[in-house]
Parts: structure tokens; sequence; C-alpha cells
């Protein structure tokens, strides 16, 4: 029996039976009479749809059904966008297409037969004839005169003229006039390539109708079930109340699994057509191409400020590439939770920030780890680096120099938003004290001298987490409230089930919700159920995204607790005849004040208010509570990480030696479970940093088509990771949390790219574009000997004339 | 992603192997530990409607010492080969390089003869075993042959070995006195792949000279090729480090065209034969005592 408090460091007990094979997958439920549905997808990027024949595929061996875009267009309708800016075009997105593909991987027809093989046979057997069309993938040459129209037609008959899906912006101070007055104004034109989310598990649905009830069952790989059942019914006109969405065990989303998907629709309309369960399970190369891709921006950019150091203004234009349709949140990640994060921590009067969403005929792309503040940290950390070497500047002096100051309670920034609570140097301190700063720098100079190329990179970055306050969401463009509810339901043997609306997919909630209840409580943790990922189950929910669960649903957990606590403690004073407050509630029990043995445990209580033979008067049987939490900010972590690489000047290959993580996530419920999570997201922001790239050729074939040819970082590529943290709590949520699901992702990508050019910085290297690739950083250190070469000549030549 | 219909037969004996490939002559393939073929066949670049599997033949695995050499069967896995004391003492570049083959999975199902008849250019196995100057031995229902690894490698994909031959051992000869080896070996960030890799064998006199040598290289061409220009180079000399670079540097001249993708253009590819080449002689001439 463990009885555990918040900031304690207890296994995660998902664990035993997620990592010895117990867990339950969408493809481990098995239902009796299921049938299983391969799709035939597009292997052409841009292409009219000329016929469907499925002579040949329907006669084969087990086949029950094939359906084309044409023949469910009405049922299945159009997949919206969740997320609506001003003045966005919304072109229709059939689940099957229809007249036209847009990408590879677009859904043209579902075959359904016997047997997972017998249908992907069959799926191989639809003949279909395309007229081929030329294809654009990149967001700024699809924007420009003469580009293929992916969305033809005017807004009004749901087109997208020039490709363009918005054009937004956001604007603090005034960029221009302090680009005029400044010292130092450096540009640099920055891609932030695309990436694959690779979670472990690829997506997976199974729907099951029951005709006689008019009841449809959906499990399926997602972190939204709430939000999905919302979509579904929206979309298929399929009654809200009849269907039940389930996300069971799922392997992993990152941002992928967040979205309603053609993949849902399908599979759920196609059981309601055959009045039979329906299976579509994805395959990890079909993942590639299906399933949401994350970042993809091509950026312009400008830094000002002064000789001193002092930073006056930055200001972006950025093309970025949405896909070939709206993905739910694709007009969210690249506006406001990118635009609004390009303050950084710093005392940054002036930003002006354009962006310009553009079709490509590419899979689509939406929220990936990090969702819009990877791109913004990535863009300022790295932009602040550039600045510092201009002025002539140590990086971690600039810094300093410019952050903002320690406060408690709220910080309004120049790009509108207020900031809940930070001290920045803090944490830059203690990340420069764990690396022995001016001890690195003779370490440096020494390797220099022996031809090593060694570099160090900072990166004292900021996010935006807990997703949620309803209405400044949806005053910028939410589709749905973001709070989050729970219900804690106390049995008569003083157990507890919690239910919480988010949906947990690897972040280990079972545990972290058990710790809050045990704390709250004082029963052990082993006396605990937590439910969550089932619409029939829960009241409503958000779902787990943005580091929102333990901020947002926590928070509502936390609530509903106190409400049970009350209760127990005005039914504990009236069956012990005292004053409720001489009722003190510690360790599980309600004790009379100054009267030690005269005490309730709250499992006595919890019988009690069950018995309901004695009950203060007005007071209603039963144990349990409600609680929907609207928090009235959003909550903003922050951190310094620093990289030091190391690379062969040679071949250009870059190591990474040492990594340095300080982050400040507010109070924190399970310090172990927050390492994992950092430790994490630095694997995946190294892995961007170094050699993830989701790569397209020009006419849309995806060449990175799977892990043969698309890095996935792996355990040899690190160094053990040094991590530690402050602690400022923040005053938005009760429980103090500022989440941890991404920092590392978001602070790791600048800090090792800083390192790397900071190793190559002698050189004359001021920039190299994500992936440092060795070839990349080989042809780079190549150019710069060229320079000096040349530059060497030239200065001879310059003397004998 | 899955594979076409077909059917599994499962030999006891290479006769047996043998016979059933003749018998379902063009419709059959040799399966040993799948990690080539079975990809090949879920992206139905490959429809075989038999799949012969020999992985559980006994007289297809195993290592044994005789007169002059190894003989390591066909079926052994790279996970058996690194871990056998008889490999590590008469040929540590065969264990190190199977140490970097793929991960730990691909280890245990893999076989250096599915590497060998597979003959991928990014393959690890090839280029070693052409360095070493292995003899293979094959049999088909109707005979027996011996084929030189030399002639082994014959394009992209491509070998010697016919449509109706197993492959039965791998016979490697032993080295002589005085002889370092090494293996050096760029991989690719997604596959573990070689991007390039070079096997190196340097034989010294006892004064220091370098007496033989057999440089190797894969990656970074169609197949895996011996660098004779390096070689002959390197043979007569006691060896510096500038005259191992100038060796190395010649290191991609049986290549070719290079081979380039998406992770790294022919350029760089030829880049990289000539470091690896230099640190693989490097390190094999630092072993030889
Ligand atoms: C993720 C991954 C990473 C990899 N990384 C590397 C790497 O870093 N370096 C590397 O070198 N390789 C790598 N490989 C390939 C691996 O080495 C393969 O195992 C090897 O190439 C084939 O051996 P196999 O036994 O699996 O052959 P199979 O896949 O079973 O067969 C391959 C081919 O050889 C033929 N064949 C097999 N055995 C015989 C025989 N006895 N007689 C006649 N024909 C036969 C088959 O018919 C088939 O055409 C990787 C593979 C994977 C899946």
């Amino acid at each position: 029996m463990t009885m555990v408090g918040i900031n304690e460091s207890v296994k995660r007990r998902e664990d035993p039976r997620l990592i010895s094979g117990q867990g339950k997958y969408v493809d481990d439920i098995r239902l009796p009479g299921m049938l299983h549905l391969s799709l035939v997808r597009s292997p052409h990027a841009h292409a009219r749809i000329k016929r469907v024949d499925v002579s040949r595929a329907s006669k084969m061996d087990g086949v029950v059904a094939i359906f084309t875009g044409a023949d469910l267009q009405e049922q299945l309708g159009s997949l919206p966008a969740g997320w609506v800016l001003p003045d966005l075009k919304q072109p229709k997105h059939p689940p099957l297409a229809v007249d036209k593909v847009r990408y590879v991987g677009d859904a043209v027809a579902a075959v359904v037969a016997s047997a997972p093989y017998l249908a992907a046979d069959a799926a191989r057997a639809v003949k279909v004839t395309y007229e081929s069309l030329p294809a654009i993938v990149d967001a700024e040459k699809a924007t420009k005169r003469g580009a293929p129209i992916l969305h033809e037609g005017n807004a009004d008959a749901g087109g997208a003229p020039n490709n363009v899906a918005f054009d937004w912006e956001v604007n603090g101070g005034d960029y221009a006039a302090a680009a005029k007055k400044a010292d130092v104004v450096v540009r640099e034109r920055i891609v932030n390539q695309r990436l694959i989310p690779n979670a472990m598990e690829p997506r997976g649905v199974v729907a099951d109708y029951e005709p006689a009830s008019g009841q449809l069952t959906m499990w399926t790989s997602t972190q939204i079930p709430h939000l999905l059942r919302l979509l579904f019914a929206l979309v298929t006109g399929h009654p809200e109340h009849k269907l039940r969405v389930i996300a069971p065990d799922v392997g992993g989303g990152f941002g992928s699994k967040l979205y309603i998907y053609a993949e849902e629709v399908i599979t759920g309309i196609v059981a309601k057509q055959l009045g039979r369960p329906v299976k579509w399970i994805e395959g990890r190369q079909e993942n590639y191409l299906a399933t949401t891709h994350g970042r993809d921006h091509i950026t312009d950019v400008e830094i000002c400020g002064n000789k001193d150091g002092t930073i006056t203004g930055i200001s972006c234009e950025v093309n970025a590439n949405l896909g070939a349709y709206l993905s739910t949140f694709a007009p969210l990640i690249p506006t406001i939770l990118f635009g609004i994060m390009l303050v950084g921590v710093y005392k940054l009067e002036n930003v002006k920030c354009k962006v310009r969403g553009a079709f490509t005929n590419t899979t689509p792309v939406d929220a990936y780890r990090g969702a819009g503040r990877p791109e913004a940290t990535y863009l300022v950390e790295r932009m602040v680096d550039r600045f510092a070497d201009a002025v002539g500047r140590d990086p971690v002096a600039v810094r300093r120099k410019n952050m903002i100051p320690a406060f408690k309670r709220g910080k309004a920034v120049a790009t509108g938003v207020k900031y809940d609570s930070g001290d920045y140097k803090k944490a830059l301190d203690k990340a420069l004290e764990m690396l022995d700063y001016p001890k690195f720098k003779v370490e440096q100079r020494a390797a220099r001298k022996e031809g090593k190329l060694l570099g160090i990179g900072f990166s004292t970055y900021i996010e935006i987490c807990g997703m949620a306050p309803s209405a400044v969401a949806s005053s910028l463009g939410a589709g749905a409230g973001l709070w989050e509810s729970s219900l804690v339901r106390i049995h008569p043997t003083g157990k507890a089930t919690v239910y919480t609306g988010t949906s947990p997919h690897g972040q280990g909630h079972y545990t972290s919700m058990s710790q809050i209840v045990s704390s709250q409580l004082g029963i052990p943790m082993e006396d605990v159920e937590v439910v969550h990922g089932d619409t029939a189950a829960q009241q409503f929910g958000t779902g787990t995204f943005g580091s929102r669960s333990v901020v947002v649903g926590g928070s509502a957990l936390y609530m509903s607790l106190q409400k049970v606590v009350a209760k127990a403690r005005k039914l504990a004073a009236h069956q012990m005849g005292v004053p409720e407050k001489q009722v003190q509630f510690a360790n599980g029990r309600f004790v009379v004040e100054d009267v030690p043995d005269k005490s309730m445990s709250f499992p006595d209580i919890a019988l009690q208010c069950y018995l309901a033979k004695d009950l203060p008067k007005g007071m209603e049987p039963g144990l349990e509570a409600v609680s929907f939490f609207d928090p009235e900010n959003f909550t903003w972590p922050f951190g310094c990480h620093v990289a030091v690489v190391e690379i062969d000047e040679e071949t250009g290959d870059t190591k990474l030696v040492r990594y340095v993580g300080v982050d400040d996530v507010g109070k924190v419920i399970n310090p172990m479970i927050v390492d994992g999570m950092v430790h994490g997201g630095v694997a995946q922001g190294v892995g961007q940093a170094l050699v993830e790239q989701a790569v397209y050729s020009n006419d849309g074939q995806l060449l990175s088509g799977s892990m043969m040819d698309y890095a996935v970082p792996t355990a040899e590529m690190f160094p053990n990771f040094e991590t530690a943290r402050t602690e400022t709590p923040s005053p938005t949520n009760p429980l103090g949390v500022k989440g941890a699901g991404e920092t590392g992702t978001i602070a790791a990508s600048p800090a090792v790219i800083n390192a790397v050019v900071d190793a190559l910085s002698h050189l004359g290297v001021t920039h190299i574009d994500m992936p440092a690739t060795s070839e990349k950083v080989w042809r780079l250190i190549q150019g710069a000997k060229e320079e000096r070469r040349k530059a060497r000549q030239g200065s001879r030549n310059g003397r004998k004339r | 992603m899955v594979t076409a219909q077909f059917e599994y037969l499962a030999p006891a004996t290479v006769a047996e192997a043998a016979r059933l490939l003749s018998r379902y002559k063009g419709e059959a393939k040799i399966v040993a530990g799948g990690q080539s073929l079975i990809p090949l066949m879920k992206l139905r670049l490959a429809e075989p409607k038999y799949l012969i599997d020999v992985s559980n033949i006994k007289e297809l695995s195993g290592i044994k010492e005789e007169r002059g050499g190894l003989a390591i069967g066909a079926a052994t896995t790279y996970d058996a080969i690194g871990a056998s004391a008889v490999v590590r003492k008469y040929f540590p570049l065969l264990a190190e390089a199977a140490g970097q083959v793929a991960d730990l999975q691909v280890r245990n199902k893999g076989t250096i003869g599915g590497s060998l008849a597979h003959a991928d250019p990014a393959g690890d196995f090839p280029a070693v075993i052409l360095a070493l100057g292995a003899e293979l031995e094959a049999s088909s229902s109707r005979a027996t042959r011996k084929i030189s690894i030399e002639r082994f490698n014959v394009d992209l994909l491509t070998t010697s070995l016919r449509p109706s031959e197993v492959l039965k051992t791998v016979r490697i000869p032993f080295l002589a006195a005085r002889t370092g080896t090494a293996y050096y070996k760029f991989e690719n960030k997604a596959s573990h792949y070689a991007v390039v890799g070079v096997a190196a064998i340097v034989t010294v006199n006892a004064s220091g000279v370098c007496t033989a040598a057999r440089v190797a290289v894969t990656g970074a061409g169609p197949k895996a090729v011996r660098a004779k220009r390096t070689e002959r180079i390197l043979v007569g000399k006691a060896l510096t480090a500038s005259q191992i670079s100038t060796a190395a540097k010649r290191a991609g001249a049986e290549i070719g065209d290079f081979n380039g993708d998406i992770h790294a253009s022919p350029e760089y590819r030829a880049h990289l034969t000539v470091v690896a080449a230099e640190r693989a002689i490097t390190r094999a001439l630092g072993r030889a005592k």
C-alpha cells in the first residue's frame, strides 16, 4: 500500500501492464463477425479521377463490399477545420476522394473483406484511372502565380485561389520604427523542415453498429474521444447520443491523433452501411502518407537591436505548408501557437509576424509535439544568437541582458498575451552552474587549437501550455470549449474511481492522477482507479494535447476531490458530534482538534455516506462530485537547455556530447514522469535538429516513405541527459502546475543548432538549416575553407599589386 | 503492407531445398532470415508463389574450423557469427562487422548467406567477405560448385548464383601472421545500412613493411568492390600516415558511378569513401602485429 503525495517519484502504475504485452490497443479488439477494411490510395500527388473499376476486385475471395467516394459522398460528408481564422478558406475534404486526388495517399475507395490480407489483395485489384495533373509541394512556390491549383474555384465556391488558406498576422509595438532606429538588423532565411510524428502505434479504428438500437460504437487510436464524437456527429449527421467513442490503450500520438480523420468516418459509416463490425488498421508506410505531418515553415526573419546588446524587435514572414487539406487544428498551429510566442523570454517591445498558410500536394500538416512553439522558439533562439554574434557579445550575456525580470503574477507582452509567472534568469543560472560555462570556454579554446570542432548552444525557451481558457480560445477561432472535467466517485469501501476527460496515450496519467487522489484523500494509490477515454464513462472532455492534462484535467480532479472532502468532513463532524471547524483531515483521517483518539477514517465516512442512516439534515446520500475547470489564462513553462556538440571536421558528422536541461514546469506531481517526458522530448528535438526530415520529390512523391529513409532518433545518438528543475508555481490553477509534455522538444532543436553553428563560427559559418546532416555540415566546412583560401589568395594578390 | 499470397515450404536438407527450387522454377524463392526478402514482399516488389525456408536446415548453419580456414554455413546468423569464439579468434573483422549490421533483432535473424545472395549495394558483409577472399559453395539439384567471391558480386542486387542454386557454405582462408583488419562504416542514420563502408586487411613483415593488403568498399557504388589501386599503393611500403592518405585517395577509383540519394550525394559518398578507407587502413595497420 503506497500513500503517495504530490512531488513523489513513484513508478508508473500502468507500466507492468503495458510493457509486458497486456495492453489493449485497437488492433487487439476482435468482435464476432468482424470485417476488415483496406483503402485504395492515390499514387499520384495531383490527379483527376476518371474511373474507378471495381469489377475484378469485387469478385475476389472474401470481398464483402467496395465503396468509392461517389458511392458514399453524402454519408461521409466533408471533414471540417476545427479552428476557424478570419477569412479562412475551407475547401471540401471528402473522406473518400470524389473527383480529384490531392496528395499521395489520398483515399479513393474502401474495400471490405472477411480477412485483412484478402482486403489488401482486393484493394490492389481496384483499377483507378487517373488523369495526372502538375503538382506543387513547396509552400512558397504554391502561392505564386502559375502554380497548379489544388482547390479550384473562388472562395464562395469552396475554392482556395492561389492555394492560400489564410493570411494571418500579429503585431505588437512598431517593428518598422524599431528597425530604423536600431544599430543592427540581422536577417536570415530559415527553413523548419517537415517532420513525421512516428507514434509507436499507427492509427486504427473498429466500428460496431447495432441496427436495432441505432447505437454506433467506435474504438479508435485517438487523443480526443469526446471531440471526435462531436465532430463525427457534425460531419455525418449520426446523432451524438447514439455514438460512443472509446480510446483504448493508445500507443503514442505526439499530436498526430488529435483530429477527426477520414478513416474514422469511413470505418464508422461502412459499419453502419453493412450492419457488421469493421476494422481498419494503418500500416507504418500508410501512416507516413495518411497521418498528419508537422512543422514545414519557410521563414524570412529579422531581429534588430543596439550595439550594447539590447534587442528591440523581431519580425518574420512565414510560408506555412498545410498540405492538401485543412486538418482539424491546422489553422491554429502556425498562427496563434506560433505568432504569440515570438517575444520569447525577452523584453522585446516590437513584434511583427505575418503567416501565409498554403495548400500543397502533400500530406496534411498539423500539430506535432510542441506544435507552433518549437517553430517560434527556434526562430527566436536562433536569431538571438545571430544578433549576439553581430554585436560581438556572448550569447549568454545577451540573453541575460534582455530577459524579463522575475514576476509571480501576470506579465503582459508585446504579442498581446499575458505570461502567468516566470523567473527566467534562475533557470539560466542553474543551467550555467551545472554546465560550468567558464570551464567549457577554456576547453573549447584548447580544442580549437588542436583543430577540433566543439560548440555550445543555448536555448532559453518559453512555451504555452494548459490549452484552456475557453473564452480566449473561442475568440481566437476555437470551435469548442477547451475546459476540462472530472468526476470523483467514492465507493462504500472508501475506494475511489475517478473519471477524467483527458485521454492519455503514454503520458502516465493513471499514475499522476492517482497521486493527486491519494494525496488529497489519504487513501493508497492502489485504491484509486482512473477511467479515461470513453465517451460513455466520462461527462465530457477535451482530450490530451498541448500539455494540458494535469494543468486543466488535474485541476478539475483536484476541485472534485475538495468537494468530496468537504462533504465527508461535514458528515464526520455530525457523527462525532462536534462543530465542523473542529474537524481536521490529515492522512486519511478526520480527527477532532485536540482530541486525537476521537477520529473516523475516510473509508468509515464513505460507508456512512452510503448507509445513509445518520446524515445531517439536508445532506444527500452517496459520495461523489463533478467539476469543470476553465482557467483564466494559459500556463507558460520555461527553462534553459544547453547542448554541446563535437563535429568530425573531415566528414561533418555531428555528435551530441553533452546535454543539460533545466525546466520550470511549476509544481511537479511526479518528478520521474516529468524527467521521462523531458528525455523523450529532447530526443525528438535533437532528432529534428540532426537527422529527421520528410522529403518530397517535386512531383509529390514522399521520398522518405519509411523508416529506412526517415531517420527516427535512437538511444545511441544521445549522451546521458543532465536534467534539473526550478519551480515557479503557476497562479492559474489550484495545483500550481504548468505542463511538462513538450518542453524538451521545444527547447532542444535551437540549442543543438546553436551549438553546431558555434562549433563552426570561427570558420565564418552563421547558420545551418535543420537537419544538420553530415553532408550539409561537411559542405559548410568545405565552403568556409574555400572562402578562406580565396581570401588569402586575394590578400596576397592585393599585396603584390 | 501485406505480402501477396504464398505457400511456405520448410525442407530439412539442402538437397530437398534444391529439389523444391527446381520443381517450382521461377516461382520459388529461398528465405533465410527474411530481413531483406520479406520487406520486398510486403512492398510487393517480390511476389514468389513459394517460399522455401532454409533457416532450419541443420547442415546450413554453424561455424566449423577446417584445414586452411573456417567454413560458415550460409544460414548462420550475424548474431551467431559475432558471438563465435573461433570467429573472434581468427577473424575479428567478421565479428566487428557483424556487430555493426542493423540492430539486434535483425542480427538475430539475418544470415551471412542471405546478405551475400541479396547483394544489397549498402550491405556490410558483401565488402567484408570480399576483403577476406572467401570461396562460396552452392548446390543445385544437379551439381555442387565453388564460386570465388571475386566473381560473385555481379551488379546491383545481382550475383553469379543461379536461380536453381542454394548457397551452402562460405569458406574463409586463415589470415597470414602479422595481419591486422578493420571495418569502418559511415551508417545511414535512418536504416543503419552503410552509406559507405570499407573493410581493410593489412599484412606487414617483421620490419613493418606492408606485404599484402586487401581493401573492399561497399555503399559507394552498385556493388561491393575491391579498391585495387589503393591496395597496390600500400604494398611494399613501411606505411606512414601520409602514405595511407595517398593510397586512400584512390579508394573510389574502381567505383565508377557513385550512388546518390536523399542521404548522401555522389560527391559526398566519394569523399566518405576516401575517409573510410584511410581510417580502416590506419586501424588495420595498428592491429597488425
Ligand atoms: C531494419 C533493417 C536494417 C538493416 N541494416 C543492415 C545493415 O546495417 N547492414 C547490412 O548489411 N544489412 C542490413 N540489413 C539487411 C540484413 O543484413 C539482411 O538480413 C540480409 O541482407 C539478408 O539476410 P537474410 O538471411 O535475412 O536473407 P533473406 O531476406 O531471407 O533473403 C535475402 C535474399 O537472399 C536469398 N537467399 C537467402 N539465403 C539463401 C541461400 N542460402 N541460398 C540462396 N539464396 C539465399 C533469398 O532468396 C533472397 O533473395 C538490414 C535489414 C533490416 C530489416
